[in-house]
């Protein structure tokens, strides 16, 4: 009489989640059955990989050798669905991003999830679903995650966090202190296009435009950079603050001085409107699929025929140099021939952009 | 963006740069005020001084909105939000202005009040019709520029019925200021700034036209070359400049044929005309109380005049003792000569207003302009 149970004895389940017209509730985040069943139909069922489906509080995996690359990001970018990409895509880029930018081979990912009562199923199953696609697109596997629910009126829809390891190869060491006077500056394509795209679809500003956002993973890009140029200095992704607020981080971590050529910087005819009408300075605004690569000068040209050589660099350039500069001053040699600073960024741009 | 490339154009600034170190008389400085702020951001980021001899000189202005905004004025916007349970709208740029204490409407709004930024006077009636329960205050600032707009949001608000709208009106006069700094002597009887000319407003001469400058050219013998925002406007207004200068001319000219004309634009100025009439007196930052140098609302429209709405008192507005703004805003004094300018006062820390907006002096030379006062040390390649 003690045949084991079949597994729909052991975990009874209530309807099939209606990801129509159904809408998060409190009960999603509680800890039971309901929220056992929401992990199950959309994030087991969408990230589908052997560790998560083990379903255990925490993914057990092991690395290949190599140094361990970790980070982790937050993502609360308004609107939730833009051209070009939404919030689940973004978060998992960002963090792909963030790995590869330290040289790393990005792996396994986490995703924390803050749901606000009421959201609609289908709006989450869509960005789960982005989620899944680019993880599968990057190559990482979403491995464990988390969900909460917060009361409606205390959140913004869907944050969501994720958190990812990647491995270094041996023989790369690529950190924002590394740049030395002399090197070359070159960024992978076009600056600006996810803030603008961003930009114009919220509610006070909607302007019509075709600029989609540039989120995209960047780690085959950076994979082949690497493999031709293993003495890169510093890889970054200019997010939030763009071009100009990276610069001048990774300017202060090393100690350097840099000069931009302001001719020399892509920014696509679109992006340069929507900035001129809205008061922005592109050099400022957010991008979600580009970098920023530093390198001795002797590599430069080899890099850049590597970067536009890929598809996430075709409009690769090189846009400036490092200089010896106790004070650390970005600066730029402007298009009608005079010579400005390119400074921190003061106050806020743009409010939750990523 | 075509047309406005073309005005960034550097072979044309070459052009224009070898032009104006040809007409030059070395012998001498010249002395000009680029009066609005508009000119003074695009100088800085375009970095204009670089293709001006070292004896042509550009003071800077009063014309940035912000800036010329006394304490007082700030601090009232602080009361409204805090005080009167309203929706307080305004630019982006007032929300980090300090007022007395430091405080500003973005400290207000981390307290609790409802500071909206908005783009346009069209934001803050939608908010008002969206808010129907709610006083929905916009706080108006501008030159000539910015006033038809509010004028127009005030006609709108009448008749659409919103009760809940009103407008606080700071909307101050450019000519009038251009005389209070001309008209300003020291005790030994000089003149507190000498200027050869001024590089006129852009935006603001395609609303009131050529006209409003003449008493300049008349009363004081200076050349006004209206001219637009970008950087080549500035610096064909430059040449123009130098040229009456040599000349001992002093003239109205137009630089920027573009968008002005010698009557402007009649129906924004029979609009504002509509709406608002003169103040006897309005206090600026920098420059004091300037007898008709602002506007208010018509009585016809006081239904829509915050200031008679509300009972905004504001004890003691006091300013930092140690800001030059004052000076830097009359053009007696540039950015570096300010004590807490780069030290105390930042953009990201900002004491005065022209630390705050990017078409203040301070904020334009700090963000653009301040690596040469030390010029790069370099000792590599």
């Amino acid at each position: 009489m003690n045949a084991p149970l079949d597994k729909s004895m052991r975990k009874p389940k209530a309807r099939a989640l209606d990801f129509k017209q159904g809408r998060v509730d409190m009960s999603h985040g509680a800890g039971g059955r309901a929220m056992a069943q929401l992990i199950e139909e959309l994030f087991v069922g969408q990230f589908d990989n052997a560790i998560l489906n083990r379903e255990h509080d925490a993914a057990m995996f092991e690395l290949p050798p190599g140094r361990v690359v970790m980070s982790t990001d937050t993502f609360v970018v308004s609107p939730l669905f833009f051209p070009g990409g939404n919030i689940g895509s973004l978060a998992v880029h960002g963090t792909v991003n963030d790995l590869a930018m330290g040289g790393g081979v990005p792996k396994y990912l986490t995703a924390g999830f803050i749901l606000e009562e009421g959201f609609p199923l289908s709006d989450l199953a869509e960005i789960v679903k982005s989620m899944a696609k680019a993880a599968r697109e990057a190559g990482v596997a979403i491995v464990t995650g988390d969900t909460k629910v917060v009361e409606r009126g205390k959140g913004d829809g869907i944050f969501i966090n994720t958190a990812g390891v990647g491995v270094v190869p041996d023989g790369i060491d690529v950190c924002g202190d590394r740049a030395r006077p002399g090197d070359i500056v070159l960024v992978s394509g076009t600056l600006g296009d996810h803030g603008v795209a961003v930009m114009s679809k919220r509610e006070n500003l909607s302007f019509s435009t075709e600029i989609l956002s540039d989120s995209q993973s960047l780690n085959d890009l950076v994979a082949d950079m690497l493999a031709s140029v293993p003495g890169m200095r510093v890889l970054r992704d200019p997010t939030r603050g763009g071009l100009a607020a990276t610069l001048n981080e990774i300017a202060h971590q090393s100690g350097v001085g840099v000069e931009l050529t302001e001719s020399a910087i892509p920014i696509r005819g679109e992006v340069k409107s929507a900035c001129e009408l809205l008061g922005l300075d592109p050099l400022y605004v957010a991008n979600e699929g580009k970098l920023i690569a530093i390198c001795p000068p002797e590599d430069a040209e080899r890099l850049l025929a590597i970067m536009q050589a890929h598809p996430k660099g075709r409009e690769a350039a090189i846009v400036g140099r490092v200089l010896d500069d106790a004070r650390c001053f970005v600066r730029m040699k402007t298009q009608l021939g005079g010579a400005r600073m390119v400074d921190w960024l003061a106050g806020e741009q743009l409010p939750r952009i990523c | 963006m075509k047309y406005i490339e073309e005005f960034r154009n550097a072979e044309l600034a070459q052009g224009l740069s070898c032009a104006i170190a040809a007409a030059v008389d070395p012998q001498r400085i010249y002395r000009f005020m680029e009066f609005c702020g508009g000119h003074t951001h695009a100088i800085a980021r375009y970095g204009v001084e670089d293709l001006l001899p070292t004896n042509v000189r550009m003071i800077h202005g009063p014309g940035c909105p912000v800036c010329v905004l006394p304490v007082g004025r700030v601090d009232e916007a602080v009361a409204l939000a805090t005080q009167h349970d309203v929706i307080l709208c305004t630019y982006a740029d007032l929300m980090r202005v300090p007022g007395t204490n430091y405080e500003s409407l973005i400290k207000a709004r981390s307290k609790g009040a409802d500071v909206r930024m908005v783009y346009s006077t069209l934001d803050a009636l939608k908010i008002a019709a969206d808010n129907p329960e709610r006083e929905v205050v916009f706080f108006a600032i501008g030159f000539e520029t910015t006033t038809p707009p509010t004028a127009s949001a005030i006609k709108q608000a009448q008749a659409r019925g919103l009760k809940n709208f009103s407008v606080y009106c700071n909307h101050v006069l450019t000519p009038a200021a251009m005389r209070a700094i001309l008209g300003a002597y020291t005790d030994e009887g000089a003149p507190n700034v000498i200027l050869d000319g001024f590089v006129g407003p852009a935006h603001v001469s395609a609303v009131i036209g050529m006209r409003p400058y003449e008493e300049f050219t008349r009363d004081y013998k200076k050349p006004v070359v209206i001219a637009g925002f970008e950087p080549l406007d500035v610096m064909q207004a430059v040449l123009q400049l130098i040229r009456q200068t040599n000349e001992g001319r002093a003239d109205v000219e137009n630089e920027y044929a573009r968008a002005v004309t010698l009557e402007g634009n009649l129906k924004a100025q029979a609009l504002t005309a509509e709406v608002f009439e003169l103040r006897d007196s309005f206090e600026w930052r920098g420059l004091g109380a300037v007898p008709l140098s602002a506007l208010q609302i018509r009585p016809e429209f006081a239904a829509f005049d915050a200031e008679k709405r509300f009972r905004v008192e504001v004890p003691n507005p006091k300013e930092n003792k140690a800001c030059a703004c004052g000076e830097i805003l009359r053009g007696e004094k540039t950015p570096t000569q300010c004590k807490i300018f780069g030290t105390v006062c930042t953009p990201d820390n900002p004491m005065g207003a022209c630390m705050v907006s990017s078409e203040g002096a301070c904020a334009a030379h700090w963000t653009y302009g301040r690596f040469r006062e030390a010029p790069l040390l370099e000792k590599s390649a």
